[in-house]
C-alpha cells in the first residue's frame, strides 16, 4: 500500500474520530481542530514514506495534530486554557511518535463523535452548512471531495465550511450532547440532516445524472453510526432502514444509457438483497423500540415494495394504509402526493385524482413536477389521452433534472403512441 | 447579547397590559437570580431616536432611527452564559417571544 492510499484510508476511517477528539481537547474550536488535522495529514505524507506507516494511524494523527495545534495557538498568541490542556497532554505523550493505543480517548470516542455530530447539525447553522459540515467532518472527506459531492466549486465549499466553523466558535455552539429537554428535538434535526444527505444523493435535485451514490453511501454510513451512538432511538433505526431499503433499488433505477427506470419496470432481481435484509432488520429494531415514527413508516412502505415479487404483486392496500398513518403524523404535501399515488393503485386512478385535486389548491405545490407527473399518469391510466399529454408537457417544463425530463418525455411519447 | 425586536402594529392588545409588564419584571428578576445578567435596558420608541454620522469632518444628524423597519429594536439584555444553547433558552423565554423576535449575538472580546 502506498503512503498516499494508507493516508487516504486513515483519513476516511479514523479522521472523524480524531477530529472529534481534537475538538474536545481544543474546547470546541472546530476550525483549529480541522486545521491541526490537516497539518497532521501533511506531516504524515512527509514522514510515513520515510519511517513507515504507524501501527495505529489514528493515535499518530491525534498526537501529531495536538502538537500542531500548540504551534498554531502559539503563533496566534492565544495563550489560554486550551494551550495548557494540550501541553499537559503533550508532556504525557513524551517523545513517543507512534503510540500504540488511543489512550484514554478510546472510551470516550463514541461521545466525542456524538458531540461533533450535534455541533455540526446545530439549528443555529444554515441547512446547507449543516449538511456540508456533517458530510465533511463525520465522513472524513476532504474539502475537494465534499465540494464534488454537492456539485459546487471547491472555493464555494471552503467558504461555506469556514463560515460555519467560525459561527460555531464565535457564537459558542456547544460541543455537547444536548440535555434531556432539547435532546428529542435536536435528534430529529440530526436525522433530518442525514436524510437530506441521502435524498440529495438519491435524486440529485439538479445536474445531469439521476443519482450521486457517493452521497447515499455517506448517508448510510452516518445512519449506521447514529444507530451505534444512539442505540435506543427508534427513529435512528427507522432512518437507517429507510435509506438501506431505498438504496437497495439503486442498481435497477437507471438503464445502461443512464435513463431512469420507474418502479414498475425495474428488474427486481437486480435489487440489493443484502441491503434489503439489513434494512429489514433495522426496521425490526425500530419497531421494537417504540411506536413507528415518520422514518419507520416510510421504511415500512419501502419494505413492502422490496418484498413484492412484481409491481402488480405489490400490496397497495397496505401501502395506502401506511401512507394514511404517515400523513396523519406528518401532513406534508410530499407525503400527501405519495398517498395519492398509493391510493390510485389501491382504489383506482379516479380516487387518486380526487386527492390530487385537493392538493392542487395548495400554492406551494403549483408547478411541482412530481405532482404534475402523477396527474399525467393517472389521466393516462383513465384513458384521457389529450389531458394526460398536456399534464406531461407541464411536468417536463417544471422539472430541473435532465434525466427526469428525459423520462417524462419518454412516458409522454409512450402515452401518445 | 439578546436584542429584542418587535413590530408594534403586530403586537397583541395585551402587550402593554399590567400582567405582561409584570412578566418582564419577573423575567429580569429570574435572569438576575441566575447570575447570568450583565446589563440591559428597555428603549424608547424609534421616533425619539437621533442618528449621528460624521462625514468629511461634518457632523450629520438625522431625526429617526438608523433604518426604518417594521420590526424595531425595543430593548436588550447582556447575559453571560456557557454556550449558545443556554442563550437560546433565555431567548425562548422572552415575554414577547410569541409575537416579537430575539436576535442572539455573541459579544466580541478584545484580548
Amino acid at each position: 500500500m502506498t503512503v498516499g492510499s494508507a493516508l487516504e484510508r486513515a483519513a476516511r476511517e479514523d479522521g472523524p474520530s480524531v477530529l472529534a477528539t481534537l475538538v474536545r481537547h481544543l474546547g470546541g474550536d472546530m476550525a483549529l481542530a480541522e486545521d491541526a488535522l490537516q497539518d497532521a495529514y501533511a506531516a504524515a505524507l512527509a514522514t510515513w514514506g520515510r519511517d513507515g506507516v504507524p501501527d495505529v494511524p489514528a493515535a499518530w494523527l491525534t498526537v501529531t495534530a495536538r502538537r500542531r495545534a500548540i504551534d498554531r495557538l502559539r503563533r496566534t498568541r492565544a495563550l489560554d486554557e486550551r494551550i495548557r490542556t494540550l501541553e499537559a497532554l503533550a508532556e504525557r505523550d513524551g517523545s513517543a511518535t507512534a503510540p500504540h493505543t488511543m489512550d484514554d480517548d478510546a472510551t470516550s470516542l463514541t461521545d466525542d463523535r456524538l458531540r461533533l455530530l450535534f455541533a455540526c447539525c446545530h439549528p443555529a447553522l444554515s441547512l446547507p452548512a449543516r449538511v456540508a459540515l456533517t458530510v465533511k467532518s463525520l465522513g472524513g472527506l476532504s474539502t475537494a471531495q465534499t465540494a464534488r459531492a454537492f456539485l459546487v466549486p471547491e472555493p464555494t465549499m471552503a467558504a461555506r465550511l469556514l463560515r460555519a466553523r467560525r459561527k460555531i466558535a464565535k457564537a459558542r455552539i456547544p460541543f455537547e450532547v444536548p440535555g434531556d429537554e432539547l435532546l428529542a428535538e435536536r435528534m430529529r434535526g440530526v436525522l433530518a440532516v442525514v436524510y437530506l444527505i441521502f435524498t440529495e444523493g438519491h435524486t440529485a435535485s439538479d445536474g445531469d445524472t439521476l443519482t450521486r451514490p457517493d452521497l447515499c453511501a455517506e448517508a448510510i454510513r452516518l445512519g449506521r453510526l447514529l444507530t451505534e451512538l444512539m442505540p435506543d432511538d427508534a427513529e435512528a433505526h427507522g432512518l437507517l432502514a429507510l435509506m438501506l431499503l431505498t438504496d437497495a433499488r439503486h442498481p435497477a433505477r437507471t438503464g445502461p444509457d443512464g435513463a431512469m427506470i420507474g418502479l414498475a419496470d425495474q428488474d427486481r432481481s437486480r435489487w440489493d438483497g443484502a441491503a434489503i435484509a439489513e434494512g429489514s432488520e433495522a426496521l425490526g429494531r425500530s419497531l421494537r423500540l417504540g411506536a413507528p415514527g415518520p422514518y419507520a413508516l416510510q421504511a415500512g412502505i419501502a419494505l413492502c415494495h422490496a418484498r413484492a415479487r412484481s409491481f402488480d404483486d405489490t400490496d397497495w392496500d397496505w401501502i395506502a394504509c401506511l401512507y394514511e398513518e404517515l400523513h396523519r403524523i406528518q401532513p406534508t404535501l410530499v407525503v400527501a402526493l405519495g398517498r395519492a399515488v398509493a391510493v390510485s393503485y389501491a382504489r383506482g386512478p379516479e380516487a387518486g385524482l380526487a386527492l390530487l385535486d385537493e392538493l392542487e389548491g395548495e400554492r406551494a405545490l403549483r408547478g411541482y413536477a412530481p405532482l404534475l407527473a402523477a396527474r399525467a399518469d393517472f389521466l393516462q391510466r383513465l384513458g384521457d389521452g389529450p389531458a394526460a399529454d398536456a399534464a406531461y408537457a407541464a411536468a417536463i417544463a417544471a422539472s430541473a433534472n435532465a434525466v427526469q425530463r428525459a423520462d417524462l418525455a419518454a412516458r409522454r411519447r409512450a402515452a401518445g403512441g | 447579547m439578546l436584542l429584542i425586536y418587535g413590530d408594534p402594529s403586530e403586537a397583541p392588545a395585551e402587550a402593554g397590559s399590567p400582567e405582561q409588564i409584570q412578566r418582564w419584571f419577573d423575567y429580569t428578576r429570574e435572569l438576575e437570580e441566575s447570575a447570568a445578567l450583565r446589563g440591559g435596558e428597555a428603549l424608547q420608541t424609534p421616533d425619539t431616536a437621533t442618528t449621528v454620522r460624521v462625514r468629511d469632518g461634518e457632523t450629520l444628524l438625522t431625526d429617526g432611527p438608523f433604518a426604518e423597519t417594521k420590526e424595531i429594536l425595543g430593548g436588550y439584555y447582556v447575559i453571560d452564559v456557557d454556550d449558545l444553547d443556554a442563550a437560546l433558552a433565555w431567548a425562548r423565554k422572552m415575554p414577547n417571544i410569541e409575537y416579537g423576535s430575539v436576535e442572539v449575538r455573541p459579544v466580541q472580546r478584545f484580548e
